[in-house]
């Protein structure tokens, strides 16, 4: 156990509540003291609930000691991701345009965490409609990483991973379009998880490219993401891409034991602009994997380099027909001045969004134009169709591919938004696993001479979460 | 720059992606979107002939259901998010004289 609740993981935190060691207020008063000592310069959330949830924990309490209510993460204290929607709590995405926004409806993977008795402690910081890789977007400040404050903490699920980093909260839901679970828990030196598209529910998750958001787990290690990721799955009726898997028993593959598992590591990956002591790091955790009985070789996967054009041109078409609801009439912000209802439109958005947003909203528009749909979109879907062929033909070989999350390590504040396209480029490793729908999960795997977080991204096939939970626990065994 | 984005392009996105832009913006704009085609045009770089463009991942099946109200009256809640409400609806500018 560790010397304080809020440094524990959800399900020792979890075990302690069930036995009656430590309360849910006692877990509460532990994150409410860190978020009040170290809030000021992280900035990891955009709203706090505190009286909500001080008031749920008497609930929940009496549900525990009554026996009523079991469950790993029954009294533990989450942060919740500015993008899903929670019924009576301001829910903004980070926007100026949903500044005021208070949903009517609770989230599905939000509503599975509180069914399973957890406690929101509040909202998370994200890039705005999480368009960013840095969480520098936000309409609301950018959040600071935790292990070094002169640095982002990666995005655009950027609150949700300093908050379990700086043991402000004891685990948190991020949601990942194109890495954005992955990339800021390496940044972080925390574990997240992308499962297969389709297995949490996006219900109530504020959509940015529907074909790629899925909600996942951010936590501070292997078993807490497993038990996490087995408490928000579900089939949802309220979500016509929800799958009805029966196999989302996660906890049953915390296992040590990788002996004979055949794990590629694509040579593409390891190629220009790769930071030489990312890929040491990530070449020594193969050399551990294979110590412990796994069969590591090198492949071509093909097709790296047009990950992220395709990525981009989809996923910007997506938003651009996602992000037309916000026009100021039902819901947010709406232009104090305007000529009629057109204007209102034009003026409300043209104040309301951001400049990234803006731009991916025309980007998308255009791709989408006629005369342009061909050339551009349908292009786009074809490559993506190649793409995840590509991944086809390396799981007929491998049981897992072996990566690098990032080329590098946090980047310095303030470095990044100049050059979006440089930006885009720092997601070549994470965003063909959204393309293809498959499960990743992204783990410690050292530091570099600056000290910071090295992030080890394990993808796998569809529905093969087992096998990346499985390989993830033997190496973090192997090396905490 | 191999793509060039002419003025009335602009203007026709500004209409679509329904925003407002300056002269200032819509340099930005018209440099932005052209350096970003400039990249995207890699995919042309690729042979797709035959290749069926690819939506979904997993195998499309329609989610059909009965249209029954499953929800409870919500209508108080919905409208006190709006900007701007009239007679429990809401309000927008007028539309035609």
């Amino acid at each position: 156990m560790a010397d304080k609740i809020n440094e524990m993981t959800a399900v020792s935190l979890g075990k302690e509540i069930a036995a009656g060691r430590v309360s849910v207020k006692e877990a509460l008063d532990s994150c409410f003291e860190m978020i009040e000592k170290r809030e000021d310069e992280i900035n990891a959330y955009i709203t706090l609930d505190k009286d909500n949830a001080y008031k749920r924990a008497e609930d929940i309490q009496k549900k525990i000691s009554s026996g009523e209510l079991s469950s790993p993460v029954a009294g533990v204290p989450v942060a919740i991701k500015d993008n899903m929607c929670t019924k009576g709590l301001k829910t903004t995405c980070a926007s100026r345009i949903l500044g005021n926004f208070v949903p009517t409806y609770t989230s599905t993977a939000v509503e599975n965490l509180e069914k399973a008795g957890a406690v929101i402690l509040g909202k998370t910081n994200m890039d705005e409609f999480a368009m960013g890789s840095t969480t520098e977007t936000s309409a609301f400040g950018v959040t600071k990483n935790p292990r070094d404050t002169s640095r982002v903490p990666g995005g655009s699920s950027g609150g949700s991973a300093a908050a379990v980093a700086a043991d402000e909260c004891i685990f948190a839901l991020g949601s990942d379009t194109g890495g954005s679970i992955r990339q800021p828990a390496g940044y972080c030196g925390v574990v997240g998880m992308k499962p297969t598209y389709g297995t949490v529910s996006r219900y109530g998750l504020i959509a940015y490219g529907s074909s790629l958001d899925q909600i996942g787990p951010i936590t501070k290690n292997v078993e807490d993401t497993a038990a996490v990721l087995e408490v928000i799955s579900s089939y949802d009726k309220k979500d016509s891409t929800s799958l009805n898997r029966k196999d989302t028993a996660f906890t049953s593959a915390l296992k040590e034991d990788v002996k004979g598992l055949k794990i590629g590591i694509p040579s593409d990956y390891f190629g220009e602009g790769l930071d030489p002591e990312v890929a040491a790091a990530v070449r020594k955790a193969a050399d551990d994997l294979k110590a412990a009985g796994a069969e590591v070789s090198e492949f071509d996967l093909s097709l790296v380099e047009y990950a992220i054009p395709a990525y981009y041109t989809i996923a910007d078409a997506e938003a651009s027909s996602n992000l037309e609801r916000f026009d100021g009439i039902k819901y947010g912000y709406r232009a104090e001045e305007y000529k009629d209802l057109h204007d209102l439109y034009k003026t409300t958005r043209s104040e309301g969004f951001g400049e990234e947003v803006k731009r991916r909203i025309m980007l998308g528009s255009f791709v989408l134009s006629s005369g342009y749909y061909d050339a551009y979109y349908l292009k786009a879907l074809k490559v993506k169709a190649l793409i995840k062929k590509a991944f086809d033909e390396a799981f007929s070989k491998y049981d897992l591919i072996l990566g690098p999350v990032a080329p590098t390590t946090a980047p310095e504040l303030g470095k990044s938004l100049s050059d979006p396209l440089k930006m885009y480029l720092g997601d070549i490793y994470t965003i063909s696993v959204n393309l293809s729908g498959l499960p990743g999960i992204c783990l410690p795997c050292g530091r570099d001479s600056k000290g910071l977080p090295i992030g080890l991204q394990l993808i796998g096939d569809c529905f093969k979460e087992d096998i990346l939970i499985r390989t993830a626990y033997t190496y973090e065994r192997m090396t905490r | 720059m191999a793509n060039i984005i002419s003025d009335e392009t602009i203007e026709y996105v500004g209409i679509l992606s329904k925003l407002k832009l300056n002269d200032e913006q819509k340099e930005q704009a018209k440099k932005d979107l052209a350096q970003m085609l400039d990249y995207i045009d890699k995919l042309g770089e690729l042979d797709t002939e035959g290749v069926e463009p690819m939506t979904h991942v997993h195998p499309d099946v329609n989610a059909f259901r009965e249209d029954v109200v499953t929800n409870g009256d919500d209508h108080e809640a919905i409208l006190s998010n709006a900007p701007e409400e009239r007679e429990q609806a809401f309000a927008v500018p007028r539309t035609f004289d």
